[in-house]
């Protein structure tokens, strides 16, 4: 009986307006892989899959190159040098190794580690879990625009602070926190700074000098490269930083990580590093302009929508609106044809809105109506206009829905209203 | 996320849209849910005060597509009862028909709880001779 909405919408892939449908705007969530970058992953498979560990044999030799080359264009792209990227299977891991090998690492110098409220569950979570161990976390507030105060943050570091993890663009709402000023605090106080670039690496300048980063996670497939590798930059002077390995093992990655190298992924998380540093200056100018040409398109033909999020320090392919009065989850089901993601309570595991927006002073009732869209290198122009012509279309046919709407438009104020039922 | 052709077709042709005088002796209106938890239905009857059948409903619902469709399910079945059949109507019923997965049901039970409002609002209003206001926004 059941029709799977996404079977439903692969039958009607087809081209509309010369555009082809579904169309995807979720760039946060996963980006397609860039051909270059297949092209370059491709021979590690079947002709020089040699494990890069073989250090006597050519086999080996051939994926060591690839991995090298892979390290210093990963390097260069924010900054640091080959010998300060460590591969992981992806962010959450490289959240995982920086925070946890830190906290064990400098476990005799304190146990205090600082970080924000919005940040990823990869990072909330395993603070969490180190509370659990005896470590002492302090969850910064953000302001109304996302962004983290920076004298909260003076006030909150102690003498036993090891270690502040704030994430340099917000997977949610695109916000980019002001991480050289943190770094610099940072600094100045003699702690540790992580941060999750998963969502700005290769979508914004990283320097991890200028911008006074310890420790950054990287993530391939936000990026154009495939699922599955990521990396964690770990300073290696002015200061030192070490970490304790969490996975044990044959003592790849100079012993902070064990595990064949992944040197397929490697390779293509190296060349998606390397289209970043050569196309990201013009590619964000181009998202940018598609991102601001879908706002105007939306907001201009409808009320009641806000923005979530400061759009002054923000990533260049990310839009989150809250649409009031509609329900997100139903709002994504009438525009099936548009992948993108809902903050909503009904589109989440947990049955919650967003804990983000949230934060953000976002109401529950908003943060139920909010959309991410994700723009990214393959959207065009005529998909962005197909997007808000679907999404304008949609709010106003579920706003003639809906009973709050309504009350709005005679003058109620909804949070005048008494709710009878409380308790779902 | 997979929903059932009867809550696609109820969410891309809700039954019964649209608002009724609230303030009308003969009309019941159930305000249900809160914005916050992401649903809120309104469910409006009008009542043959003679016959006490449901001679018309409509609806309006924030809310996601299974709510919408839960809620313009029961438009449809009161039409035509008296309001005490109407009563009648459980929200397992509605799971039922809509093929409502177990994340869902409480959709289901915002509309039966909606359906009761709009009853006992009715009620009131039959109670008191005078036009009572609807209850629908505490000032």
């Amino acid at each position: 009986m059941a029709t799977d909405v996404k079977t439903a919408v692969q039958e009607q892939r087809t081209e509309a307006n010369g555009i082809k449908l579904p169309v995807y705007m979720d760039n946060h969530a996963t980006t397609p892989m860039d051909p270059r970058v297949l092209e370059a992953m491709l021979p590690y498979f079947m002709e020089k899959f040699g494990n890069s560990a073989s250090r006597n044999h050519s086999f080996g030799w051939a994926a060591e190159e690839g991995v090298d080359a892979a390290r210093e264009q990963i390097a260069k792209l924010i900054g640091a040098t080959p010998k300060e990227i460590i591969f992981t299977s992806g962010a959450t891991e490289s959240d995982n190794l920086a925070i946890k090998g830190v906290a064990e690492m400098y476990r005799e110098k304190g146990n205090h580690i600082i970080t924000a409220v919005t940040e990823h569950k990869a990072v909330l979570d395993t603070c969490k879990r180190l509370e659990k161990y005896g470590y002492r976390v302090t969850y910064m507030p953000v302001q109304k625009d996302g962004l983290i105060d920076l004298e909260d943050l003076k006030r909150a570091i102690d003498d036993k602070t090891i270690l502040v993890t704030i994430m340099a663009a917000s997977n949610e709402i695109g916000v980019l926190q002001p991480i050289a000023e943190i770094g610099k605090i940072c600094h100045e106080r003699g702690v540790i700074f992580h941060t999750d670039a998963t969502q700005a690496v290769g979508k914004v300048p990283i320097d991890v000098n200028k911008q006074n980063i310890d420790l950054l996670s990287i993530s391939a497939h936000k990026m154009y490269g495939p699922k599955g590798i990521g990396a964690l930059y770990v300073r290696r002077k002015n200061p030192r930083v070490q970490i304790s390995a969490i996975i044990d093992g044959g003592g790849h990655e100079r012993g902070m990580r064990s595990g064949t190298l992944n040197v397929a992924g490697i390779v293509g998380l190296g060349k998606a590093c390397a289209i970043a540093s050569e196309e990201m200056a013009k590619e964000a100018c181009h998202l940018a302009g598609l991102r601001n040409r879908l706002k105007e398109k939306i907001m201009g033909r409808l009320d009641e929508v806000y923005i979530n999020g400061t759009m002054e320090h923000r990533l260049p392919g990310n839009l989150n609106i809250s649409f009031a009065y509609v329900e997100g989850e139903s709002l994504l089901m009438g525009i099936n044809d548009i992948a993108v993601s809902s903050g909503s309570a009904c589109t989440s595991a947990t049955l919650e809105p967003s804990y983000v927006l949230k934060a953000l002073g976002t109401g529950d009732d908003l943060a139920h109506s909010s959309i991410r869209f994700g723009l990214g290198r393959f959207n065009t122009e005529a998909e962005v206009d197909y997007v808000a012509d679907r999404v304008v279309e949609t709010v106003t046919r579920l706003r003639e829905l809906s009973p709050l709407y309504e009350m709005a438009k005679e003058g109620i104020d909804i949070k005048s209203v008494k709710w009878a039922a409380e308790a779902h | 996320m997979s929903y059932s052709d009867k809550v696609l077709d109820h969410y891309s042709n809700p039954r019964n849209v649209g608002s009724l005088d609230k303030n009308s002796n003969e009309v019941g209106t159930g305000l249900v849910g809160a914005p916050e938890c992401g649903d809120v239905m309104k469910l409006q009857i009008k009542v043959n005060p003679q016959t006490s059948v449901i001679e018309e409903a409509k609806f309006k619902t924030f809310g996601c597509g299974s709510a919408i469709a839960s809620s313009s399910l029961a438009t449809e079945w009161v039409k035509g009862k008296t309001v005490e059949e109407a009563l009648q109507i459980k929200n397992t019923e509605i799971v039922k028909e809509l093929a409502l997965p177990p994340v869902k049901i409480h959709c289901s039970v915002l509309a039966e709880d909606a359906i009761r409002a709009a009853i006992h609002d009715w009620k009131k209003k039959q109670e008191v001779s005078k036009p009572a206001q609807a209850a629908v926004a505490v000032q």
